[in-house]
């Protein structure tokens, strides 16, 4: 059975692409649903999956000094391109924030001063529910190579949906245009990038398609909010069009969206009779049925 | 000079919003301030205001450049490489520097006893300053599409702004990731902007607890205040967490913001909210040793 792999984007957050994931998760059959906004993962609150397995994630490593050894020679300091070591009272010392762990200083001291710690406060979790399948990882604090973390959640997601028989496989995907982003969509059968009519909602949406573009992805555009500012609306759809981007649906403003949120609920679950919800269904099918 | 940070743990929940208009406000009461935006993966403040660019400066990356005639194909440049970016298969005589995944630490030069590596400057994004009416108040660090992290081109924005400010606005990366790490260790508080639902919350949680690893003071702004539910209110009451203000939910600021006009300007009481959000941060945690 061939998988179909749909990633949601969006060039910024708060476009409301999450609550549109979480609707499309759980408007008919079972589905393997991945968070992969590992930076700040939220589906797991509307739909408390079970934990039925997880993985530590190395982020990885950062430099720390064992004094014990270390002859203040400043050796290390030079060598050290991301200026994550100085001399702070007149002692070594290396900055957690900035060390970017590429192991040099470590391979340069001459006392073998310096260890390399693995960041392993990551995560990853699968389990069920109510609608299927999920997989959503958690980047610790302050670290990075979040993509690699992306990674592993849509491999872990194929197996899963591979073992159950999930076709549909929704991936939420983080914002920005970096390599998370990057990591979501690579390889995927459509992404679908969900913007909002502002200036900015424009902007980023231009950005997102041509990353889009780069990798020759099927791309689809949802107007979130489209109401707010039509005209801006307008202009979107309009430069879609010129770019050759299919317009998947507009979808109003609505506090239940908000609201179903609250009830921990996607919106087709709070409110199914909703011009919303009826909406996405539209748009999923528009979205699902287009050859590739 | 006071840096204030605002940032929001996910993006879209008015970050932006308050940046600008926090900055606005100031420069209109005759402030001297200025605006950085480093959301480098998805800058937009600066289309907020009618600015000329006035300089743009490129941010680049070293890159080794491998000279095949020289090398041995010993292998060693492949082993130091913390990041997995050089590929090498001796038996065929093939070496290649993956760029993309190069963090420019210049390990594998240090390595190379053959002399086979340089380097080159890859681009990785740009720092554009931007004037208002002939006075340099903004500055926007904004990433090459396709780069993978938009950590150089932050710190690089960063590093441009002069001492002729008294109070600078960061307009941080969303997510707590290195990209906002990097942004708000340079600042002196943290304005975290959110909204009043359980994704708002979540996401609040975890930029609080970040920002407390690395001991920064903080304060909350709860923007589109009546949507949703209570329960950030109760959060902060819990961890003794300053609310700073309440920004009400109203469509028709949503409306005005997605026409990219600014609040503070037509609002003077909403201006003097700000105004005064900020007079508090600076009295309490005003850089001494810098006092304007
Ligand atoms: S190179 Fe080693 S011994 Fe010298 S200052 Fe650095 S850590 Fe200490
Ligand atoms: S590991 Fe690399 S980035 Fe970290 S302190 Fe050492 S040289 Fe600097
Ligand atoms: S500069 Fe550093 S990251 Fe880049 S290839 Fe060399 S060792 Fe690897
Ligand atoms: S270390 Fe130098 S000689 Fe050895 S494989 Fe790398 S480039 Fe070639």
């Amino acid at each position: 059975m061939n998988n179909m792999e749909i990633a949601i984007i969006s060039g910024k957050g708060g476009t409301g692409k999450s609550s549109i994931s979480a609707a499309f998760a759980t408007l008919n059959g079972e589905v393997l649903l991945a968070d992969c906004d590992v930076d700040a993962a939220n589906l797991y609150l509307l739909f408390n999956p079970s934990h039925e397995e997880e993985e530590v994630f190395i982020a990885g490593e950062k430099a720390f000094i064992d004094y014990s050894l270390c002859t203040n020679c400043g050796i290390c300091v030079d060598y050290c391109r991301f200026g994550a070591i100085s001399f702070i009272n007149e002692k070594v010392s290396i900055s957690e924030i900035l060390c970017d762990g590429c192991r040099l200083c470590s391979r340069i001291c001459p006392e073998n001063a310096i260890n390399m710690v693995p960041n392993d406060k990551s995560m990853m979790y699968s389990g069920s529910f109510r609608n299927g399948k999920m997989v959503y990882g958690r980047l610790s604090p302050g670290e990075e190579n979040s993509g690699k973390l992306v990674n592993m959640v849509r491999e872990k997601a194929k197996e899963i949906a591979k073992e159950n028989n999930l076709e549909t496989i929704i991936l939420d995907g983080p914002p920005g245009i970096g390599c998370p982003v990057i990591s979501t969509i690579t390889g995927v059968d459509k992404v679908v990038i969900v913007t909002e009519p502002t200036i900015s909602g424009l902007h980023d949406m231009q950005r997102t398609v041509e990353i889009v573009k780069k990798f020759s992805l099927p791309a689809f555009v949802i107007i979130n909010k489209y109401d707010l500012n039509s005209d801006m609306s307008d202009q979107i759809e309009d430069w879609c069009r010129q770019n050759k981007i299919t317009i998947a649906g507009r979808l109003p403003f609505n506090k239940q969206v908000v609201e179903a949120m609250v009830m921990g609920k996607s919106i087709i679950e709070f409110a199914p009779d909703n011009e919303i919800s009826k909406n996405i269904t539209i748009i999923w099918d528009k979205i699902t049925k287009q050859k590739k | 000079m006071m840096k204030i940070a605002i940032a929001s743990g996910k993006g879209g929940t008015g970050k932006t919003f308050v940046a600008t208009n926090l900055f606005h406000a100031l420069y209109k009461n005759n402030y001297r301030t200025k605006l950085v935006d480093c959301d480098a993966e998805a800058p937009n403040s600066i289309a907020f205001f009618k600015t000329k660019l006035i300089k743009e400066s490129d941010v680049t990356q070293l890159v080794p450049v491998i000279k095949t005639d020289n090398c041995t194909f010993c292998g060693q440049c492949h082993e130091y490489c913390n990041y997995n970016a050089i590929f090498i298969l001796p038996p065929m005589k093939i070496i290649k520097v993956i760029e993309d995944l190069c963090h420019g630490c210049g390990a594998c030069s240090v390595a190379c006893k053959f002399g086979a590596i340089s380097e080159k400057p890859v681009s990785l994004g740009k720092v554009a300053s931007y004037s208002l009416k002939n006075k340099p108040l903004l500055l926007e660090a904004k990433m090459n599409i396709g780069v993978m992290s938009p950590v150089t081109v932050i710190k690089a924005a960063i590093s441009q702004i002069d001492n002729q400010s008294d109070i600078v606005i960061l307009d941080a990366p969303p997510g707590t990731s290195c990209p906002f790490i990097q942004t708000v260790a340079s600042a002196d508080f943290v304005i975290l902007v959110t909204e009043p639902t359980p994704f708002g919350l979540s996401d609040l949680k975890q930029s609080v607890e970040t920002l407390r690893k690395i001991n920064k003071p903080t304060g909350v702004i709860i923007n589109r205040a009546g949507l949703g539910n209570n329960q950030v209110r109760e959060y902060l009451l819990r961890e003794e967490i300053p609310l700073l203000l309440e920004i009400p939910f109203k469509k028709e600021i949503a409306a005005s913001y997605s026409r990219g006009e600014i609040m503070s300007e037509t609002d003077s009481f909403f201006a003097q909210q700000l105004l005064s959000v900020v007079e508090n941060i600076n009295e309490q945690y005003g850089n001494s040793n810098n006092k304007w």
